[in-house]
């Protein structure tokens, strides 16, 4: 029973790995670029949520509500300043200076937070607690369940919207071939800058359930990017449901791990990480189509 | 007045000169064909007027207006469209779904998803295929199907019998002869096949090298004199240039 | 074709320029001097000389790997860690300290080897995170090893047997002979028929395989060699700072100033993360103790030279001027058409 409520634990925390994750693969899937200031964008909205909340004294889900259309201006900011011009250079530089943003944002967050590691947990009363018990002793925490329903539904909100909205086949349309996307009248710089803008709603989503669920410090980015980055190729880069899958798969190892040793824990994630992309190559050449129905071309 | 004016337009790639000093003029209706032999520079040349690549001198001008660096969406919303060579569908999207998107970021006007299926009526049936998955002359009649959803005034068409069977490209010209019955559509057309081009333009231009050396009305121009055009024959040079 | 028409007479193909020669010349002659420096440096500037030998080795295989592999690595900390925690085991094995200093770069260069066949097959940014987690699971399992003791750490205790100054001495000395010769390594691997493929596959991966270039053999060198040279840094600065905690030396922060002295230098060309690295030893020098701002400064400029400044200092200065002082390439001189000018 002990390893079957690992197992249901491991899916919850999936769900939360889903949520981080679908923002990077949202990006990459439009852009090819993979943003290595993810993590970091994330705990930043994680303190601008805590910080209308603090200030404001609202719930935290009020607070977001606020944050959603700050970070959808970010994104819009991001791409028309930092992604658009490093695309234009070649493939390497979005690399640089998204990794150089991570560095400013990390380090500007410490310059005003402060060392101290935060949480949202206080904010949001019963809820940080409170579950269900099942048979055999299993708990089941709200928080969890609600993670896992937002979770849900914000890809099936993406994939909707990529499916019957007109903005949709555009973002799908740049993403196979923004030349030819300029062809037939649409205004790739636009679309980009809205992709963005959507994954950085995304990342607000994501980081507010980070800080619900546990703590963070201005440092805590990277670790967050890790993740994101392992569940979107453990479950095949740039798809929908399966990055879902990756993230229960890389939250179940992880809880797994955690049985064995106190560092378990993210050995058992990157080990789970390393042995899917073995396998991966091992069969090279079958490859996952992705939520833009395009073969992922980044790997290998 | 002519609805598209070319003065002395040149293009590169890198180092490479391949369009220069190009002009021509195409009035509301024509046809205009393009012919000349591979790198002579007619892919370069629609791309350039329809902003996909950049002009290194002249002017481009539609309805008198310079387009300067305009960029290509914004030349589409105005009214010229280029079906590119190698068709470029978006071949993860469904046939629908290519003819949508353009519809929905182009120009209004007569052309819709109905009457694009009216005039390539072998589309009916591939609407929700995806574009990926369709043979060469079913992706040639998508890919003009979803030039002509943006409403172009100017149709620019390149290559568009290439790499397809006999059998598809009746078919495909079949379908753009409803098009040209309309009137109103400017189309100037890559066609490495002479005789279709003849019988389909009213006007031929012939490019070698870069440059249009020999324009007339399709009427009045022999296959022979195209064919020496083509191949530079009439000229003392022996076609290079110094 | 037109352009190769229009210029006078065929090019000229050049490797060596007097500046060159003159560079080399100068360079050797410094090397020379730096060969005595503790017999007149003091303590104090021997010790920060180590330091920007070490800073001169990271940049340059940072560079190596990014401006000729084309592979952006946020994962090169991991080498930079095992370099140390290798030199650490040996020493605590019995082995000389020295010696384990020297053998622990070796050890990892011969360890990257099948981890090559793993890591190559990522790309783009999926190489650079990819290495990132390694680089992380590389620092938990050392922190397994019960000699470490975790993030306590431990101390290269073998290290203090000798005398203070006579220990200063030989860390310059090692650190100087390994930049040298890795360095050196670097110069003589682009020269070479391999270096005309790395630099082939800078440009275009698949054009150069379709040309034969052996892609795969190609990267793996440079992996190699930059994995070998990262741990020879780490080993060497376990040799200046003797105490090894998993967390200092596995940090990303490393990779960090490795972007910063290779971007701001000149990603891809040879000379410039050697200039990298004597800027960013001076910045350091002068604004580490501001803290955090010191590192919001880093950040920043590397993102800005990212964007605006793509061939860093030293590219740009060798764009402009036509200098390069350390001939890897080879110089192909030709009259440009004047009605191509405006086309660089």
């Amino acid at each position: 029973m002990m390893f079957f409520d690992q197992i249901l634990q491991g899916i919850f925390l999936g769900a939360y790995y889903a949520l981080i994750a679908c923002g990077l693969s949202f990006l990459f899937g439009v852009m090819r670029i993979i943003n290595l200031a993810h993590g970091s964008i994330a705990v930043l909205s994680a303190f601008l949520v805590l910080s209308l909340a603090e200030h404001f004294g609202i719930s935290p889900f009020f607070a977001l509500l606020l944050a959603v259309p700050v970070m959808a201006a970010a994104g819009f900011v991001l791409q028309r300043t930092i992604l658009e011009r490093s695309l234009r250079s070649g493939p390497l530089t979005p690399l640089l200076s998204t990794f150089g943003l991570a560095v400013v944002l990390d380090n500007s967050m410490f310059q005003s937070f402060g060392a101290n590691t935060r949480s949202l947990a206080p904010n949001i009363g019963d809820l940080s607690f409170a579950g269900w018990s099942g048979p055999g002793g299993i708990e089941v925490g709200q928080l969890a369940v609600l993670t896992l329903v937002v979770a849900v539904a914000l890809l099936s909100g993406l994939q909707a919207l990529l499916t019957y909205t007109p903005l949709g086949r555009a973002i799908r349309a740049c993403a196979e071939d923004p030349e030819t996307a300029e062809l037939v009248g649409i205004d790739a710089r636009h679309v980009y800058a809205a992709a963005t803008a959507i994954a950085l709603v995304t990342v607000a989503i994501a980081g507010t359930f980070l800080a619900m669920r546990s703590t963070f410090d201005p440092y805590t980015g990277p670790t967050q990017l890790i993740f994101a980055f392992e569940a979107i190729v453990i479950g095949g880069t740039g798809s929908l449901w399966g990055t879902l899958i990756g993230g229960i798969v890389l939250g179940v190892a992880q809880n797994l791990g955690s049985q064995v040793s106190p560092q378990g824990f993210l050995i058992g994630g990157h080990l789970a990480f390393l042995l899917v992309l073995a396998a991966r190559f091992a069969f090279a050449g079958r490859d996952w189509r992705g939520w833009f129905g395009v073969r992922s071309r980044a790997v290998a | 007045m002519s609805l598209l004016a070319v003065e002395n337009l040149s293009a590169r790639h890198g180092l490479l000169q391949a369009v220069s000093g190009v002009s021509f003029t195409a009035a509301e209706g024509e046809i205009l064909a393009l012919v000349g032999a591979n790198g002579a520079g007619k892919t370069t040349l629609l791309r350039t007027i329809a902003g996909s690549h950049r002009a290194a001198g002249g002017r481009i001008s539609f309805e008198g207006a310079d387009l300067g660096t305009m960029r290509a969406h914004r030349r589409v919303q105005l009214g010229i469209a280029l079906v590119p060579e190698g068709r470029r569908l978006f071949g993860a999207m469904t046939v629908e779904e290519n003819l949508k998107v353009a519809g929905a970021n182009g120009r209004r006007g007569r052309w819709t998803i109905e009457t694009v299926l009216d005039a390539f009526a072998l589309l009916k049936p591939l609407l929700r295929r995806r574009c990926g998955e369709l043979s060469g002359g079913q992706q040639q009649a998508t890919a003009i199907g979803r030039a002509l959803m943006t409403n172009p005034r100017v149709l620019l068409l390149d290559e568009v019998s290439l790499g397809l069977s006999p059998v598809a490209v009746r078919t495909v010209y079949d379908s753009l002869q409803t098009v040209i019955a309309q009137g109103d559509t400017t189309i100037v057309l890559v066609e490495q096949d002479l005789s279709r081009a003849l019988r389909i333009a009213t006007r031929v231009a012939c490019m070698l090298e870069g440059r249009i050396v020999l324009e007339g009305k399709a009427a009045d121009l022999t296959r022979e004199r195209i064919t020496e055009a083509y191949f530079g024959l009439r000229r003392g040079e022996g076609g290079m240039r110094a | 074709m037109k352009g190769a028409k229009d210029c006078e007479g065929a090019p000229a193909v050049r490797r060596w320029s007097p500046l060159s020669i003159a560079a080399i010349g100068s360079l050797v002659a410094l090397l020379a001097l730096l060969a005595f420096g503790p017999a007149y440096l003091g303590s104090y500037l021997t010790d920060r000389l180590t330091t920007l030998f070490i800073y001169v080795i990271m940049a340059s295989m940072w560079n190596a790997l990014a401006g000729y592999g084309g592979l952006v690595s946020v994962g090169q900390q991991a080498f930079f860690g095992l370099g140390a925690y290798l030199a650490i085991r040996l020493s605590y094995a019995g082995v000389n300290v020295y010696l384990a200093l020297v053998l622990a770069p070796l050890i990892v260069g011969l360890f990257s080897l099948p981890l090559s066949s793993f890591a190559l097959r990522l790309r783009g940014g999926e190489f650079a995170i990819g290495m990132w987690v390694l680089a992380e699971l590389a620092h938990l399992l050392v922190n397994l090893d019960g000699l470490v003791q975790g993030e306590t750490g431990i101390s290269l205790i073998a290290i203090s047997a000798f005398a203070p100054d006579a220990r200063r001495s030989y860390n310059y000395w090692l650190a100087l002979g390994m930049m040298t010769l890795l360095v050196v390594l670097g110069f003589f691997l682009l020269r070479s028929r391999t270096g005309a493929a790395i630099q082939a596959i800078r440009d275009n991966e698949d054009a150069a395989a379709s040309v034969g270039v052996r892609v795969f053999a190609t990267k793996r060198l440079i992996f190699v060699l930059a994995a070998a040279g990262c741990a020879a840094a780490g080993s060497l600065m376990l040799s200046t700072l003797v105490s090894f905690q998993p967390k200092t030396y596995f940090s990303v922060q490393w990779t960090a100033y490795m972007l910063f002295m290779t971007l701001v230098g000149g990603l891809g060309t040879f000379e410039g993360p050697i200039v990298g690295a004597v800027l960013f030893f001076l910045v350091e020098t002068m604004f580490a103790d501001t803290g955090v701002w010191y590192l919001i400064g880093l950040g920043a400029t590397a993102l800005i030279f990212s964007l605006f400044v793509p061939r860093g200092i030293w590219g740009t200065i060798s764009d402009r001027f036509g200098i390069q002082l350390m001939p890897v390439g080879y110089r192909l001189r030709f009259r440009v058409p004047s009605n191509a000018g405006a086309t660089p």
